[in-house]
């Protein structure tokens, strides 16, 4: 998403930054750093104010991923056994990429490096939590946990 | 005016008085914490509510502007019932840990739990975990103690306009935080420490080095050698029980002797050297059309803040060292040489009113002796807390000289701790150098004073120079833009990042109003007044050291040893 263009785009909007927030979060699921620094810029007013108002209002997300943390093993072992299959169902299911987080900022998606679970590959944590030998058809009830 | 009853008590206000300032004035004090005399009015912590007549809800006193006929309680059950509950709740999520902390006996909220005598507190304690931002050279964050009252919030913005701070989240998970939440380091703080003087908690201090000190003196090959700034005098007294102004430079140097430093000498003396080199610089920018206005550079604040928002300008900053980092280049060379000491083992203190200074000691070419130029920086604070572990009583003190080659200074040196005085002193020097006349009165005061921003012209046999001095970041601000708008014609600024000059420093004692500032002011002129030598290029030890080492003004020995660069701060996030 062109987040420089959706906010000059309300550069002249009375209360315009609120506007340029909203529509960031709904296509990011969250307000990147940067945005609230170039928010900042365009709207004259310090960074640390705009992260005020971004963090002031409970329906912006201001914390780069969701509150629950899925994380998936890319290391060799876990990639063998079928990693790629289980990051497909995760994107699937959450409707992101790896590396984004959900627009309700329930769920992030990141890769993780191996997590000494090499005997039941391939593994994924939800908040730390090891869930092993999972099956792509699975990921739906892991999900369901947490929503 | 407006005529109403407080405690019973007729008083008369004029209209736009608030409760709190009538109340004052009819001698009654109302508890206060969001409240700063110098800021805005924040009314978010509601210690301060009276009852007042017609009214069923109680009223902030620092908010609410008194009427005709006005009738207000101020310590009726109600109100000291709702008094002890706001503390119980600050309390109830404030750390148990007045013992250890670094405002024990200076903090507002303690002085107000003593006040209510606050004992058992029903709501349970839960502190919120936040891990201590030591991230800076200089200050020191602690999330944990915050009360949450905006005050160094004001202070970074608008006193300073640095916007270092902000609020994050709302409600019972609202915290002060610096720019986006991140550590300090990564904000644009530019570490003056005002933020420390508007706390009214333990919440923002200085990074505290004593024990670094403490280690040194332990250190028997170590040899402790100690500067201090022209402003840590007039108010290191106020640490030990004294007036501003009242405690004497050579009972002060005693006391150094009796804590344990070797040698005593005088960032003073480096000022004078400053006034030499800076004065000389100016002439010869102003000769070969080199950049103009001239900006000083003796306050490590204003360094970072013009380097963080002003890059453009960076060429109108003096080369001069601050005179702090003259002092560490030239005690670990030409010191060292006449004292016969190896400057291997030379460790040099300096004694400062600033926070700002510790992170300038730090910086990476800060070394030009081969050494770490100065290897500690401790504030007046800092100071007055050894002196009072001392258990020394210094209205009984004996006075002490200082020691040779760099302790030897002139009024010009003095008042650099005060807003105006560098340029002051500086043109007690130019104007001689130029007219080749002796000044009669040396006493410029147009540039004096608590003003923001002050301008002056004088006239040297036919040479007008128009200078400008801002103190305080705000006020600094608003001369840059004009100067990055060529809006105006100044050939020389001085500028200190901190509200009255290094008097007001981040690392001076807990200073609530602007008036203290203003008595420390005071008290500098006066020291200028009583000494017998009031020009820099009459110091004779600096006259010594053109002799013996740098032998010109602005010549090879100086820029290896006096002279620096700057570099612009990509702060990622202003
Ligand atoms: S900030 Fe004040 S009340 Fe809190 S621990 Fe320190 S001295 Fe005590
Ligand atoms: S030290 Fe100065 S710039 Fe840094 S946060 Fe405090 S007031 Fe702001
Ligand atoms: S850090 Fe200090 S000044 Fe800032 S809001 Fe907290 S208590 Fe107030
Ligand atoms: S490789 Fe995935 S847990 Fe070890
Ligand atoms: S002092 Fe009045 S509300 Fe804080």
């Amino acid at each position: 998403m062109d987040y420089l263009k959706v906010i000059s785009d309300h550069a002249d909007v009375p209360g315009g930054i609120l506007q340029a927030f909203h529509a960031v979060q709904a296509g990011l699921g969250y307000l990147p750093k940067e945005v609230i620094a170039e928010a900042a810029r365009v709207f004259k007013i310090s960074t640390a104010d705009a992260h005020g108002v971004a963090s002031f209002y409970s329906m912006f997300s201001v914390n780069s991923r969701g509150k629950n943390v899925i994380r998936i093993c890319e290391s060799a072992p876990c990639h063998v056994a079928g990693a790629a299959e289980v990051v497909a169902a995760l994107e699937r299911e959450l409707g992101i990429k790896m590396g984004e987080s959900t627009a309700n900022g329930l769920f992030a998606l990141e890769f993780t490096e191996c997590v000494g679970q090499c005997q039941a590959t391939p593994v994924i944590t939800v908040n730390g939590k090891p869930y092993l030998d999972v099956k792509p058809a699975q990921i739906p009830s892991i999900i369901a946990e947490y929503s | 005016m407006i005529n109403l009853t407080i405690d019973g008590i007729q008083v008369s206000v004029p209209k736009g008085s608030t409760i709190l300032q009538a109340a004052a004035q009819a001698g009654i004090r109302i508890p206060t914490l969001c409240w700063h005399p110098d800021q805005a009015v924040k009314a978010n912590c509601r210690i301060c509510v009276c009852e007042v007549e017609g009214n069923r809800l109680l009223q902030a006193a620092c908010s609410t502007p008194v009427t005709d006929g006005m009738v207000v309680k101020t310590k009726t059950p109600k109100v000291i019932e709702a008094r002890t509950m706001i503390l119980e709740l600050i309390l109830a999520n404030h750390p148990q840990d007045c013992l250890n902390c670094i405002r024990n006996q200076n903090c507002e909220l303690q002085d107000l739990a003593a006040e209510y005598f606050i004992r058992d507190n029903p709501f349970e304690n839960k502190t919120r975990g936040y891990e201590l931002d030591r991230s800076t050279p200089s200050i020191v964050r602690d999330q944990n103690k915050c009360v949450l009252c905006r005050r160094c919030i004001d202070a970074c913005s608008v006193t300073q306009s640095v916007y270092a701070l902000g609020l994050e989240n709302r409600g019972v998970s609202s915290m002060v935080v610096p720019t986006l939440g991140e550590p300090l380091i990564e904000s644009p703080c530019v570490m003056c420490g005002q933020c420390i003087h508007a706390c009214p908690v333990g919440a923002i201090y200085e990074n505290e080095q004593i024990d670094e000190l403490l280690a040194a003196i332990a250190d028997p090959d170590k040899v402790v050698v100690t500067q201090i700034a022209p402003a840590v005098r007039v108010a290191l007294g106020e640490e030990i029980g004294m007036k501003t102004g009242d405690l004497p430079m050579e009972v002060l140097v005693n006391g150094l002797r009796q804590v344990g430093f070797d040698y005593v000498l005088h960032t003073n003396f480096t000022a004078d050297l400053t006034i030499i080199e800076e004065g000389n610089e100016l002439l010869k920018r102003l000769k070969e059309g080199g950049t103009l206005p001239m900006f000083t550079s003796c306050s490590p604040g204003w360094i970072n803040f013009c380097e963080t928002f002003y890059p453009d300008l960076i060429d109108n900053l003096s080369t001069c060292k601050s005179p702090q980092q003259m002092f560490g280049a030239l005690v670990k060379t030409y010191w060292a040489e006449k004292m016969n000491i190896d400057p291997g083992n030379i460790y040099s203190v300096s004694i400062m009113p600033c926070t700002a200074k510790k992170y300038e000691a730090s910086r990476p070419e800060m070394c030009d002796s081969g050494y770490r130029d100065v290897d500690l920086v401790l504030t007046t604070r800092e100071i007055g807390r050894l002196f009072r572990m001392s258990g020394i009583d210094f209205s009984k003190l004996a006075p002490s000289q200082f020691d040779p080659w760099m302790g030897q200074y002139t009024g010009a040196a003095v008042i650099f701790g005060a807003t105006g005085g560098v340029m002051e002193a500086a043109l007690r020097t130019v104007y001689e150098i130029v007219t080749e006349q002796e000044l009669q009165d040396v006493n410029f005061r147009m540039v004096r004073g608590m003003e923001g921003i002050k301008e002056a012209e004088v006239d040297l046999n036919g040479t007008v120079v128009k200078v400008a001095v801002a103190h305080g970041l705000s006020n600094a601000r608003k001369v840059m833009d004009q100067v990055r708008a060529g809006q105006c014609d100044y050939h020389f600024i001085e500028i200190m990042a901190c509200p009255g000059g290094c008097i007001g420093g981040g690392g001076q004692p807990i200073t609530k109003a602007n008036a203290k500032r203003a008595e420390r002011i005071d008290a500098i002129y006066i020291e200028d007044e009583g000494l017998p030598i009031r020009k820099s290029h009459n110091n004779p030890e600096v006259k010594m050291i053109y002799n013996e080492l740098l032998h010109e003004p602005l010549g090879y020995k100086s820029h290896e040893l006096l002279h620096t660069h700057y570099q612009f701060k990509n702060k990622k996030y202003l």
